[in-house]
């Protein structure tokens, strides 16, 4: 009886993989896709070295202690999003296998795994219009002279509450959503983004 | 094309090879390309656009910008159709539809304008006066004065348009986009800043568009402009909005704008038709200009009465006239300009009369040299004609300028126009809280010193500074300052330059033009157009000892209009000053506050209408809700399953359904929302035992514990179950509204009181989708689909948790219980909750499995008599009021809300306490929200002990069940109580709040 | 629309952020609670001031990071005279 059904993102039901295959890519300056079945887990901890050290012996990477920032090493990507707080993300690691080593390399010390890869989906905005969309429902100042790559930020998009990633500056966004929202803020890109050449990526 | 009349041969920005048709009160009429409503009409030798607000007299326009107190029409029709839009900001489109307002049957013959006639009898206060008794009659009469005042209606339908909404940030923002914003944002933007430079009209210039033969640079105005739009455009990091009001300033330099997208086009246009813009700026330049102030003088309302700097805009700028035949009265030098620019295009100058003795400035003298008359020493003291001047009387005045002496001048001429000075537009300033001071020199308001926080600086006219080449330097030198403020100090280019202004005399202040009987007895002096406010409801005001502005705005309404007293304010206030013999500050100011103009609702609502209002938050199961009939329940944001119809059920069938087969057999539930926090750390026991009335060092792991949390003052404000995960980790549930609360909660506990305490708080609300099966046959329909555990009583029992499998999907499930009955909670990944719901539904089949929704889930909760935090508590309530004396862990020294509980209050025995209430009626059930009382009466009021909290019929018990917070309830067993509503009375029997016989123990 | 400087994340719009109370209240030790008399504990629990001035106030960044800090804001400009993170003293300032 296991796996009698597929595993479903939060968007699936919009029929993305059919969209995508239909719309203008070529011709959009605005692509929207989900980037579904992300692993994210959340690290809590003090930042202080032994901490550091277990994220980057099993990571690879340096542990962003400067607020808003990111670091990628291989298959992760860190994010801050606290001062005791951190995600590790990652797009082709299990998160309970990374959940487990996280938990092993922070042995004797005062920390916290806990795997939150299942309470959001990615949506991922870009083109040269992302930030004139983003502008529709986000108050960050996204000029590439303020925001770029290496930065993100937990803030609101319209009214709901995101994690904003910028992956690239073509530019990416990476947009990490609760679930619940997830078609909400999905129905708000289509609203806003009427106005705009827009096309749906399959990710 | 029919005769535009008033339309002059040549100059002007219209094109006159671009015919534009456009209606007015049902006629048709044509404009050309580039004119606005105003300027069309006047065209056509329309003067009678409105009638007032309180008199009903007739009105022309007055102005040529925001500022227009008068002509307000109705824009569009239908669904479309705008009320009172300033007809000079509306741009003339093929097939504009527009309307007077304020008249009744029609412009030309208004019954309302018999108020005019008795004014003598409507005076200042008079509604107050007349309508506020008796007390309720201004119910009554508030309908009729209404309709027969309304300024215009505003479609009844839903708004067809659709609007945007946006944020911008920038360095430097420049408002105002005549001469001194150009040269800001160009110098600005050439230092490499981010500029947005917004502008009210149509195109850039301002003051430039309606200059006639002035240079800048050597260049003319026009090719001035042209090449600052070019250049300005040229630049990646600035950003023109035209045709955008900055209509707010908000704190730290945030400006809300609206930009105006396609009402130039009409509703034929496609695309968002506003856009609100909220931009948030390093540093603002305020280059907003001035408004001229009209003067106060007898009659002054008439058709045909306009300001002179607006005859100058329509004939320079719009190349049509305001009339045939001018006369032109001033206090000071600038109407002279309107004078010679109406001269050179053909239009008949009768005289400029000047309040002033001897005029010898440039400008003067330029117009005595053209051969323009000019009475000085003299006022307008009558002005004639009724729907169009006919005829002006001019007198000399006495030496204090208060009187008139000698004998009336009769001048024939069809427009009156009129200079009092110029008012800088300080209404951004002023809306940053700032102060404004006034200014001897010229008459007028400046902007004051800036608030804390407000980087902005007012420039030019702005701030009183008038003359072309001032605007020029000053904004080129704040641009540059703004964008070296911010590390782009490499202005390049010098500041453009233009000839100096002509030299001029001082105005003179004559705050009331006399005329030859006493102010409030002969002619109306209006100071205020648009709330038909005159110079004698000023004094009468006086009088009645009105004297700060304040009062004064109130009780004559002045400057409380839609154009907030833009040509009014100052020569209200003025002649306050002269009547109580003080100085115009000691009067005070006016505060601006936001918007500059009326801006639509749509605008503020932008695409965040209908289902966007408010997000829609969906669980992991919304799919199948929806594909199997389900309503959805609001709570917060969340849609919640509700009932589950079959055909041709009612929600009563439905729901009596539901919570029969869930007590009788096994019920499905969709639990997903309820709040969840991950709490790891070795204080994290200690952490719950502060947070919660109960105990929890003890709790093993494994185990769950249900708990109340109080806020310090001692009332229940959240609860839940807690399971044990490990030694140093907890799982906490919330209430499904409760759960940022109660995170918040913690961490500020935490982070602020407890800094030290070594505990993790994370919210893993949605990492877990929960499906609740509850019902004497859960256990058998679980059997079919659980791996890996041994789910029977013993190994599996009450309030503990296991992690299993459950139809191949990695799963937790807790044993606790919201209905009473057998009860397994599992905690699912969510992108597989489908699947498992799916699977059980399928394992149910032969148990006749029945999902269920919210509704049944609190009968069948209220059944056995669970609280639901929000509905039967308050914020009043301590858990013992709820009969949780048990959950008081007596022997821990502190948790929060603790001391709350020893307050005499508080340990009353007589409170309101929780209580049942069996209707004598089994059939009667109660309206939740129904007031219980002990000794009924005729008619309220009657003494209140208590209300319904939670009311439902229940089909296992076969009767209604209802529960109470009554006074001293727990102590009343028994007693019979009454509930009045609706028009009956009700009784009822108090006992406990359960109401199921042991049907189905929780543990069985 | 305020702007406020979390001490983590710097500037940001008011919306991100949700206004606590009073800032620098604290909780009386266990000791304080038996001896208080129920006027002084309702002092402790409703009492707020309400300044025509700079008033200390906590916050919290409930859209970011979710760290509480203190702010001394004026009640009458908006101005945000200081942000300081929890634990720290409030800031001495000369009365505007
Ligand atoms: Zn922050």
């Amino acid at each position: 009886m296991a796996n009698a059904y597929a595993r479903r993102s939060a968007l699936q039901h919009f029929g993305l993989t059919a969209a995508a295959a239909k719309g203008d890519v070529a011709g959009a300056d605005l692509l929207i896709g989900e980037a579904a079945h992300r692993t994210i887990v959340n690290i809590r901890g003090d930042g202080g070295d032994a901490f550091k050290a277990a994220v980057r012996s099993v990571t690879g990477a340096e542990l962003p202690v400067t607020p808003n920032t990111t670091a990628a090493a291989g298959d992760f990507r860190i994010l801050w999003l606290g001062p005791t707080e951190w995600w590790v993300v990652s797009a082709n690691v299990d998160s309970a296998k990374l959940a487990d080593d996280l938990r092993q390399a922070f042995n004797g010390q005062h920390a916290a795994v806990i795997d939150v890869s299942e309470s959001r989906t990615v949506i991922n905005v870009s083109g040269p219009s992302a930030r004139d969309v983003l502008a529709r429902g986000c108050s960050l100042d996204l000029h590439p002279r303020v925001f770029g790559p290496g930065q993100c930020a937990q803030t609101g998009l319209t009214k709901a509450n995101i994690l904003l990633d910028q992956v690239s500056d073509n530019p990416s966004y990476d947009i990490y959503i609760l679930k619940s929202f997830a078609d909400y803020l999905w129905q708000w890109f289509w609203l806003v983004g009427r106005d705009f050449k827009f096309a749906i990526r399959a990710h | 094309m029919s005769a535009q009349k008033n339309r002059v041969a040549t100059g002007g920005r219209i094109d006159r090879s671009k015919p534009v048709r456009f209606s007015f009160d049902g006629k048709t009429y044509y404009g050309y390309q580039g004119d606005n409503l105003a300027s069309a009409l006047l065209a056509n030798g329309v003067t009678l656009v409105g009638r007032s607000f309180k008199y009903h007299r007739p009105r022309g326009i007055v102005t040529a910008g925001p500022e227009e107190p008068n002509a307000l029409v109705e824009i569009g029709t239908g669904a479309y159709r705008e009320p009172n839009t300033r007809a000079p900001q509306v741009e003339l489109y093929d097939g504009l539809v527009t309307q007077s307002q304020n008249r009744w049957p029609s412009l030309d013959f208004d019954i309302g304008a018999v108020n005019s006639v008795m004014s003598r009898f409507i005076p200042s206060g008079f509604y107050y006066k007349t309508f506020k008794w008796p007390k309720d009659g201004w119910l009554f009469y508030e309908k009729f004065i209404r309709r027969a005042a309304g300024l215009g209606t505003g479609s009844t339908e839903t708004d067809p348009d659709r609007y945007d909404k946006v944020y911008g940030h920038c360095d430097v923002m420049v408002v105002g986009g005549g001469p001194a914003g150009l040269a800001a944002a160009l110098a600005a933007g050439r230092a490499g800043a981010r500029v947005v430079l917004a502008d009210e009209q149509s195109e850039l210039g301002g003051s430039l568009l309606s200059e006639r033969d002035r240079t800048i640079d050597g260049k003319p105005v026009n090719e001035w402009v042209e090449a600052a739009k070019a250049e300005l455009a040229g630049m990646p990091e600035v950003r023109v909005l035209t045709r955008t009001t900055a209509f707010a300033y908000l704190d730290a330099n945030m400006l809300s704008l609206v930009e105006r997208l396609t009402d130039h086009i009409g509703p034929t246009a496609t695309g968002p038709r506003q856009r609100l813009w909220r931009i948030r700026a390093k540093e603002v330049i305020l280059a907003t200009g001035a408004i001229e102030r009209p003067l106060v003088y007898s009659d002054n309302d008439r058709p045909g009465c306009m300001l002179a700097s607006a005859a100058r805009i329509y004939v320079n700028r719009y190349g049509t006239t305001p009339g045939q035949r001018v006369v032109i009265m001033t206090n000071n030098d600038t109407a002279y300009q309107t004078a010679l620019d109406l001269t050179a295009a053909g239009v008949s100058v009768a005289a400029v009369v000047d309040l002033r003795a001897n005029p010898t400035g440039g400008l003067p003298q330029a117009a005595r040299a053209k051969g323009i008359e000019i009475i000085d020493n003299s006022a307008i003291t009558q002005v004639k004609g009724n729907k169009q001047v006919r005829e002006v009387e001019v007198q000399s005045l006495t030496s204090d300028a208060t009187g008139v002496v000698g004998s009336a001048r009769h001048i024939y001429c069809d427009t009156v126009l009129s200079s009092g000075g110029w008012q800088p537009t300080v209404h951004l300033h002023s809306q940053t809280r700032a102060k404004v001071v006034w200014d001897d020199g010229i008459q007028a308001f400046i902007p004051g010193p800036i608030m804390p926080g407000q980087n902005n600086r007012s420039i030019s006219s702005a701030r009183g500074v008038f003359g072309l080449d001032a605007a020029l330097k000053e904004g080129h030198q704040a641009g540059a300052e703004a964008a070296a403020k911010f590390g782009f100090s490499n202005v390049t280019g010098n500041a453009p330059s233009a000839e100096a202004e002509p030299e001029s005399q001082p105005l003179r202040s004559v705050w009331i033009v006399p005329s030859n009987v006493p102010v409030g007895q002969g002619g109306k002096h209006f100071v205020d157009y648009q709330n038909d406010v005159t110079a004698g409801d000023v004094k009468l005001a006086h009088r009645e000892g009105y004297l700060s502005v304040e009062h004064l705005k109130r009780y004559t309404t002045m400057g409380m209009a839609t154009d907030q007293g833009k040509t009014s304010n100052v020569n209200a206030l003025a002649i306050m000053a002269g009547l109580k013999n003080v100085s115009i500050p000691e009067v005070g100011t006016t505060t601006f506050r936001p918007p500059y103009t009326p801006v639509t609702f749509g605008v503020f609502a932008g695409p965040d209408k209908g289902d966007y209002l408010d997000p829609i938050r969906k669980t992991a199961l919304h799919s199948w809700h929806t594909d199997h009939g389900a309503p959805f329940e609001c709570v917060g944001q969340w849609h919640r399953a509700w009932y589950y119809p079959k055909s041709g059920e009612s929600m009563h069938d439905a729901v009596n359904r539901e919570v029969k087969a869930t007590r009788d057999s096994v019920g499905i539930f969709d639990a997903s929302t309820l709040g969840k926090i991950d709490i790891q750390g070795p204080d994290a026991a200690w952490f719950l035992n502060m947070v919660y009335t109960n105990a929890w060092t003890k709790l093993e792991p494994g185990k769950c514990r249900y708990g109340f949390m109080c806020g310090e003052d001692g009332m229940v404000f959240d609860d839940g179950v807690t399971s044990r995960i490990s030694e140093n980790h907890f799982h906490m549930t919330t209430t499904t509204g409760g759960a940022p609360r109660v995170l918040s909660w913690l961490e500020e506990w935490h982070q602020c009181e407890w800094p030290d305490k070594q505990v993790y708080f994370t919210s893993v609300t949605e990492q877990w989708a929960v499906i609740a099966l509850n019902g004497p046959n859960a256990r058998k329909v679980l059997e079919k689909v659980v791996e890996g555990i041994d789910i029977s009583e013993e190994a599996f029992p009450f309030m503990t948790w296991r992690d299993c499998k459950v139809a191949g999907v990695k799963t937790r499930i807790f044993r606790i219980s919201f209905t009473g009955a057998l009860s397994f909670e599992l905690n699912i990944p969510p992108s597989y909750a489908l699947q498992v719901w799916r699977a059980l539904m399928d394992a149910g089949e032969e148990f006749n499995i029945t999902p269920y929704g919210t509704e049944a889930m609190h009968v069948l909760r209220a059944e056995k008599g669970f609280v639901i935090v929000g509905q039967e508590t308050d914020g009043t309530m301590t858990p013992q009021d709820l009969g949780f004396e048990w959950i008081i862990g007596k022997a821990k020294p502190d948790f929060i809300g603790r001391r709350s509980h020893l307050r005499s209050d508080t340990k009353r025995t007589d409170r309101k306490h929780l209580v049942g209430l069996l209707t004598e009626n089994p059939t009667e059930v109660l309206p939740e929200g129904a007031q219980v009382v002990e000794h009924v009466k005729d008619k309220p009021p009657m003494t209140m002990i208590g209300h319904v909290t939670s009311s439902y019929w229940s089909p296992n018990a076969g009767r209604s069940i209802a529960m109470a917070v009554i006074k001293d309830g727990r102590n009343r067993m028994g007693q019979t109580v009454y509930l009045p509503y609706e028009g009956k009375v009700v009784a009822a029997k108090i006992s406990k709040p359960t109401f199921l016989e042991d049907g189905a123990p929780a543990n069985g | 629309m305020l702007l406020i400087s979390c001490p983590y994340c710097g500037p940001r719009d008011e919306h991100e952020f949700a206004y606590g109370h009073e800032a620098h209240i604290a909780r009386p030790t266990l000791e304080q609670q038996q001896t208080m008399s129920d006027a002084e504990w309702a002092d402790y629990l409703f009492m707020r001031k309400n300044p025509k001035g700079v008033h200390f106030e906590r916050w919290v960044h409930s859209r970011g990071c979710r760290q509480w800090f203190n702010v001394a804001r004026h009640t009458v400009t908006h101005e945000i005279v200081k942000v300081y993170k929890m634990g720290e003293p409030a800031p001495k300032l000369e009365q505007k």
